[in-house]
């Protein structure tokens, strides 16, 4: 046996590697590192050289269906109040795996009957295992999953669980962060309005 | 092969009459062992029948939920045959007080872990086994925590969701209310004031009994020393023990510690619905969460009969997936077993370079880089976005390849790294089917054992590719067989992207209570670290009566006393790493 031509053979790789870092560097003269460019170079499937984001002064692209904490849906009224989409029927916290959501539904004063809207609503962050479900299962729609995932702070007693004006963010957002989302979600629910809508003209339709 | 098994079983039941019985239960189709005959049985379903793999073993306690029912605790065992076939399963029933079976360990050594699990659990003694201790929890714990009568601090309710969270969500941290949990069970006479810990005793008398055959070097008059690796060590990849009692540098005896990680995971699943259970297996062996997702997936769509059958387009995503998971594991285990043999992290972080785009992958399909929660009962819980695809074919095509070469050229013909890897911690196939390997262990021993092949699930049959097989059982072959797994999951995918067809990634609408009929099920897939299980019952209700992992890493290391006695503390290291252990799956 050769003793040593292997351990050569893998030092040439090694050797390789860290003259690609120079040529790769020299290649992009300066626009590598710190710009977006750069940073999608350094993920893609032609990445060589330096592979490592420095964090916090880079930060890599979340995909749209990166997911953390969730958050409630809200739309604006023409008087710029918000309107949960949330109608407190607590799917989302049956839903929950390990059960850090805490929904109070409101009931009418005079009836006592259910109001389809929370009073309030609560997310443990701590506990939240980020799984999705609540937004996957979410018949209306009113809770999704955030990209935010920069949540360190000092007092885990007071700053960790979520309450609604927390959790609380605009549709507008939403469509931001998750725009293929958004518009598949509101093509499906113009569909069913203009079928409601049909339905509806064709039953005046019949009446007359 | 499957046609072949009714004759063969029915010659089981004609052979012991009276003694095993068809299991007439609704959804259940084993085996019910009388209690005293179970080694009688087990000893001609090895020898004659070619039964030699002996899967699972796992207990169920059955409590009475109604006045007229009977209570006992069952043992189940999973029974293959190393050529390949389907499940022959094995049942026992035992009484709730003083529950005693006997110990399959003398037959199948693999029962090993196993059967302490189960004594460790659920109470449940298995005479005749060799070293009866507790291997999760610690030895001076009170009760059994799998009981379905136990109760663990802070304790809510039996069953999720819990009533407490609507309409009226009182939210409030337990711990504050509570600091100390209810619950909370100590031995009789305890004080904690002048508590001590004795438990290290049974260990250190377990180490001494299994090195009674060793001869001693007559000419040196050398006195045998036990050392302590971890819990906090470097090598161990996380909170594992190892107990080892060395004569100079060689080993004697070696005794795995572990639990250190345990968190119940399945009283926990047995609280969770069906369908919560699929986010905390993520957290089992949190390298290859698709993996895991795959196998409870199979196991609750084999309850769930005709409304569980994935569509053809899921189908092919979740072979990529999980052949994508393959990859990225194997090269978790390729880049750290150099690391264990010294090369610090530059080879690591080559392989880790190349899981950090198969990462991003899951991240843009999933949600999560590795906690993916991706499976869902009939398929799986969103397609592929626009573009990812494409990125998969490239990756597979283009940049894998040419990177498995190099790693190849880097690493394989290395003079230190053969020294060191090279004719240790060997285990022959004979040894290695005793032991329940599973797994690149199980298929670098020499046995092409590959459950997608010998067990076909999901549309495994439709691709072209190799079991890889070496044939030293050492472990340089664990290594090398990494990379031949690496290089035929590759070509899976390349097949898969290829023929991939249109259509629903999902049967049915996805509710979030899901119906599973009563009985039992066991899914089994060929994940990265070895044949990952889960064993399901339910009895028809929204969650499952029992859930169990048959946790490959956790069974795989029943065999490293064996491979490293005679080595040196050094190969220790290195053996554990050819294991490839991931702690969340071994403590669970």
């Amino acid at each position: 046996m050769n003793f040593g031509f292997g351990i050569l053979r893998g030092l040439m790789v090694t050797m390789g590697h860290f003259i690609g870092t120079f040529v790769e560097d020299f290649k992009w003269i300066g626009k590598r590192y710190y710009t977006p460019e750069g940073v999608a170079h350094r993920s893609s499937k032609n990445a060589s050289g330096i592979f490592t984001v420095q964090y916090p002064e880079e930060k890599l692209p979340v995909p749209e269906e990166f997911r953390f904490i969730p958050f409630l849906l809200y739309e604006e009224g023409p008087d710029g109040e918000q309107q949960d989409r949330c109608t407190s029927c607590g799917i989302c916290a049956k839903v929950c795996p390990p059960q850090c959501i805490w929904i109070v539904r409101t009931e009418d004063p005079d009836t006592g009957r259910p109001v389809p809207e929370p009073v309030e609503f609560y997310i443990d962050i701590d506990i939240c295992m980020n799984c999705g479900y609540c937004a996957e299962y979410c018949p209306f729609d009113a809770i999704k999953m955030d990209h935010q995932y920069e949540l360190a702070s000092y007092d885990r007693h007071s700053a960790h669980i979520y309450n609604k004006e927390k959790l609380s963010m605009s549709v507008d957002y939403y469509a931001q962060i998750r725009p293929t989302n958004y518009r598949r979600e509101e093509d499906i629910r113009i569909a069913k309005e203009e079928e409601k809508a049909a339905k509806a003209a064709a039953r005046a339709a019949a009446k007359e | 092969m499957t046609e072949m098994a009714p004759a063969q079983e029915g010659t089981l039941e004609a052979r012991f009459p009276g003694v095993v019985t068809h299991d007439e239960r609704k959804g259940y189709e084993g085996y019910i062992v009388q209690l005293d005959k179970l080694t009688e049985v087990a000893q001609v379903l090895r020898d004659d029948l070619g039964y030699d793999f002996l899967s699972s073993v796992t207990a169920v306690d059955y409590l009475a939920q109604k006045e007229d029912e009977e209570s006992y605790f069952e043992v189940v065992y999973h029974l293959y045959k190393s050529t390949g076939g389907s499940a022959l399963v094995l049942a026992v029933q035992t009484p709730r007080d003083n529950p005693a079976v006997p110990s399959l360990t003398p037959l199948y050594p693999g029962a090993e872990f196993q059967e302490r699990e189960a004594f460790d659990l659920y109470g449940i003694d298995f005479t005749d086994h060799p070293d009866m201790r507790r291997i999760l929890m610690w030895e001076g714990f009170e009760g059994f925590p799998m009981r379905k009568d136990w109760k663990e601090p802070y304790f809510e309710e039996d069953v999720k969701p819990f009533a407490n969270r609507w309409p009226g969500g009182q939210v409030y941290r337990i711990e504050d209310h509570n600091p100390v949990g209810k619950n909370n069970q100590y031995p009789q006479g305890f004080d904690p004031e002048s508590w001590s810990p004795a438990i290290e005793d049974a260990l250190y008398d377990s180490l001494r009994r299994s090195n009674a055959e060793y001869d001693e070097i007559e000419d040196l008059d050398t006195e045998q020393v036990i050392v302590n690796l971890g819990p906090q060590h470097p090598s161990t990849h996380g909170v594992f023990r190892m107990a080892v009692l060395m004569d100079g540098e060689t080993i004697v005896a070696l005794k795995p510690v572990m639990g250190y990680l345990h968190r119940n995971h399945e009283k926990i699943g047995e609280r969770n619905t069906f369908l919560h259970n699929m986010p905390f297996t993520d957290r089992l062996d949190y390298i290859t969460s698709l993996s895991n997702n795959f196998g409870y997936a199979l196991a609750v769509e084999k309850l769930m009969g005709a409304k569980g059958v994935p569509t053809e387009r899921a189908e092919y995503i979740r072979v990529i997936m999980a052949e994508l998971t393959r990859i990225s594991s194997h090269l978790w285990a390729i880049g750290f077993l150099l690391n264990d043999l010294g090369a610090f992290f530059t080879p690591s972080l080559y392989a880790i370079e190349e899981r950090e785009l198969l990462l991003d992958i899951f991240e843009a399909t999933t949600g999560s880089r590795m906690m993916n929660n991706y499976f869902r009962f009939g398929g799986v819980a969103r397609d592929f976005p626009e573009g990812v695809l494409e990125r998969i074919g490239e990756l597979v095509t283009e940049r894998l390849p040419r990177k498995v070469d190099e790693l190849d050229r880097y690493l394989t013909n290395n003079e230190i790294v053969r020294t060191r890897c090279e004719g240790i911690g060997v285990l022959s196939p004979d040894e290695a089917i005793e032991y329940s390997m599973a797994g690149p262990m199980l298929r670098a021993s020499g046995v092409p054992y590959d459950v997608r092949r010998a067990d076909p699930y999901s549309i495994y049959e439709q691709f072209d590719f190799d079991v890889a097989v070496r044939y030293h059982g050492d472990v340089y072959d664990r290594y090398l067989i990494r990379l031949d797994e690496i290089r035929q999951s590759i070509r899976i995918v390349q097949q898969a992207v290829e023929r991939i067809p249109d259509g629903d990634f999902l049967t049915g609408k996805n509710p979030y209570q899901v119906r599973v009929p009563a009985g039992e099920a066991f899914g089994r897939v060929e994940g990265p670290k070895g044949e990952i299980g889960f064993y399901v019952v339910s009895n028809g209700k929204a969650n499952p009566w029992r859930y169990h992992v048959r946790a490959p890493s956790f069974i795989n290391l029943t065999a490293l006393e064996k491979m490293c006695i005679g080595s040196k503390v050094a190969d220790v290291v290195v053996v554990l790493g050819s294991v490839d252990i991931i702690l969340g799956e071994v403590d669970r």
